[in-house]
């Protein structure tokens, strides 16, 4: 009888049920997700966003995929690709067989071939990889990458060599009178995967096994101790990321109706890692946040400047030095000052120090472009254009000017940074004081 | 019946356990044997071997030669998830948690296993009965209730220590090994940090690593003593502090 008392008192310690009005809360922001993809293409019909949205997609499950390693189990993969790429190739040779066949498989079943395909070549090579994390294990997944992508070059029946293998989504088997011939039929195919994808892959986090990779992130050591062998909790979250790496893969593959040895390549699982990096490991909405700016902003830059990837990369260095959890992670820093009300303590400071960080940003562009065009194109003429605003780089006074923009750009923007880590310190003690009093 | 069963199995015993490490021999031939219930513990000078004892129990590291048995069944070798899972639990001299998870996430990791979810992809964690259940008795039993949601990387040392012997005995296990739990607490911590590990391991077979002798002759039933990785002396409180050899070897440095 004491049992059940003590038990009945022990309950009290566990955290709350979650409330009715949390039940909805939770189920709200899926149905308004739904609801979101749904009216997209309405908001914006052009092609150009359609075929963006397309891509935005793709890369969400791909992201998130990779974070089942990087961010929830605590592996580092630099061949993340390999599962993307054999995942569309399977989907490619799918769609011509099913096709030329004539069997009753239509289009939106497609993925699922391509996420078996890279689980079961994550099956295959997982187990020998995931014996050990850290170094050997990224150290492996870029020597696998690198085999993968080179063979693509060589296994020209499979992989079609440098032009690829291109298929016809329009000829499979018709569901509802669907051909998936238009971009917009082919958004709202990519759209619904990705929201079962992102559902599957949060689920997965809330699983025993999803917990345990946590586990296993921070202290392999102690799981043991605890009846878990990390090889396998590894081997597992391994599998799962390659099943959503190959859906990805087949979602990009039915998309552009082509798959090449692109897909497979070290820019591909480079591209990944520095999406989920970027919108923040840490959280699981990070690597989708990531996958947005990074495919938007790849897309935008691309047709404002030559050398995006200069910028793309000193992005991301700044991101590593300055904001290790990502944009989410900013974001989320926040959030015991909203809960306080005192977000609007920060804004002043933050203001002051945009200023000077944006005029360093924009004396570095000046030089980077002006740099670009004595070493690029130096015959072409000096009047040049970058992010539309057009300047002449031969005149001195614009190396002038972006020398003054760096230095003082630069130590004003430390100073004023500084100022704004003090108010921050201050003001977070505050709205802390502030949650407890209450 | 299984060996297990019989009640005068012991809970361990040693056999000519060695352990090198190259040329080096950290444990030379340690005997030793722990009734089921037993309050055990293993002191000595520092380097005697007595974390090497516990790595060698626990499956941290394998003996050189020896048999290690846990209620009658042989255990060298095995890794350290395997012991586990046939009934032993270890806690670390350096605090070994999950940082980055709550207090709450943490003891419930320390369950799952033993409740039987193993590597299940297909429950909500959440939504377990039982888990839940364990998890809340036993961060009730260590006081740490009003932290269950902080990180446990953020929590005070003392706190941590807690917490480390809630993970250790979590699952259930019927064989506790605890290094130094006491290490680094003040006074009041350490009485309290006793009383604790006196309810939890209630009824269960305890191994304890200790130097505060305030604390071994608490708390131990029989001690054993260790110096140069062999046992020199093994008895009761009494029989230890009465030992001429114990005395030269560890106590007398402590006493002169």
């Amino acid at each position: 009888m004491t049992d059940l008392a003590s038990h009945a008192a022990a309950l009290g310690a566990a955290p709350p049920r979650p409330t009715v009005s949390d039940r909805l809360k939770f189920y709200g922001i899926w149905l308004a997700t739904a609801v979101a993809l749904l009216v997209l293409p309405q908001v914006f019909s052009s092609g150009g966003s359609l075929t963006t949205f397309s891509l935005v997609g793709i890369s969400i499950i791909f992201a998130l995929s990779y974070n089942i390693l990087l961010g929830q189990t605590g592996m580092l993969s630099f061949g993340h690709a390999v599962y993307y790429g054999l995942g569309g190739f399977l989907a490619i040779h799918a769609i011509n067989i099913v096709g030329f066949h004539k069997w009753p498989i239509p289009l939106p079943l497609m993925p699922l071939i391509g996420g078996v395909a890279g689980l079961f070549f994550a099956a295959l090579i997982g187990w020998v990889m995931t014996q050990r994390s850290g170094t050997a294990f990224a150290m492996i997944s870029l020597g696998l990458a690198e085999l993968v992508a080179s063979s693509a070059l060589i296994l020209r029946t499979f992989f079609g060599g440098e032009a690829g293998i291109s298929a016809n989504r329009t000829k499979l088997f018709k569901v509802f009178g669907l051909s998936f011939g238009p971009q917009i039929q082919i958004y709202y195919l990519i759209a619904a995967w990705t929201l079962i994808a992102i559902i599957a892959m949060y689920a997965l986090t809330r699983t025993p096994l999803g917990r345990m990779c946590n586990a296993v992130r921070d202290n392999p050591e102690r799981v043991q101790f605890v009846g878990y062998d990390p090889h396998v909790v590894r081997y597992l979250a391994f599998c799962f990321s390659g099943f959503f790496a190959g859906i990805a893969g087949a979602l990009a593959a039915i998309n552009f109706e082509i798959a090449n040895s692109a897909y497979l390549g070290a820019t591909q699982s480079g591209t990944v890692l520095f999406s989920t990096y970027i919108g923040g490991i840490g959280f699981f909405i990070g690597p989708i946040v990531g996958a947005v700016f990074v495919t938007v902003l790849s897309l935008g830059l691309s047709d404002l400047t030559q050398v995006w990837q200069l910028y793309f990369g000193l992005f991301f260095i700044a991101v590593v030095a300055f904001a290790p959890g990502g944009i989410t992670g900013l974001l989320m820093m926040h959030r015991p000052l909203i809960r306080a009300g005192m977000l609007q303590r920060m804004l002043p400071s933050y203001l002051i120090a945009v200023v000077p960080t944006l005029a360093l940003c924009t004396g570095l562009m000046m030089m980077i472009e002006t740099i670009v065009h004595y070493t690029v194109n130096p015959n072409e003429s000096p009047n040049i254009k970058a992010f539309g605003i057009p300047f002449n780089a031969e005149r001195p006074s614009v190396w002038a000017i972006s020398a003054v923009l760096i230095i003082v750009g630069f130590i004003l923007a430390r100073m004023s940074w500084t100022r704004v880590g003090q108010t921050w310190d201050a003001t977070l003690s505050a709205a802390r004081a502030k949650v407890h009093a209450t | 019946m299984s060996p297990a069963m019989e009640s005068n199995t012991p809970a361990i015993e040693i056999k000519g356990v060695e352990k090198s490490f190259g040329a080096t021999k950290v444990i030379q031939n340690i005997n030793l044997s722990i009734a089921q219930g037993e309050r055990h513990a293993l002191i000595g000078p520092n380097g005697a071997g007595k974390s090497t004892t516990f790595n060698l129990i626990s499956g941290y590291m394998k003996p050189t030669s020896g048999s290690i048995k846990l209620r009658g069944e042989e255990v060298a070798g095995l890794r350290p998830f395997q012991i586990n899972r046939r009934g032993l639990s270890r806690s670390f001299q350096v605090t070994n948690v999950f940082a980055n998870m709550t207090v709450w996430e943490n003891l419930r990791c320390a369950v799952l296993w033993s409740t039987g979810h193993r590597y299940a992809f297909w429950k909500n964690v959440d939504n377990l009965p039982v888990v839940r259940e364990r998890t809340a008795q036993i961060l009730e039993d260590i006081h740490l209730t009003s932290r269950r949601d902080v990180p446990a990387g953020l929590l005070t040392y003392a706190e941590q220590r807690a917490l480390e012997i809630g993970i250790t005995v979590a699952g259930g296990a019927n064989v506790i090994l605890l290094d130094e739990p006491t290490a680094g607490m003040s006074n009041a911590e350490t009485e309290r940090a006793v009383s604790l590990i006196r309810r939890l391991t209630e009824g269960r077979t305890l191994l304890i690593v200790e130097h505060d002798m305030s604390v071994v002759f608490g708390l131990a039933d029989r001690i054993s003593v260790l110096v140069y990785g062999q046992v020199i002396a093994s008895g009761t409180p009494e029989e230890i502090r009465g030992n001429p050899k114990v005395k030269e070897a560890y106590l007398g440095e402590e006493a002169a």
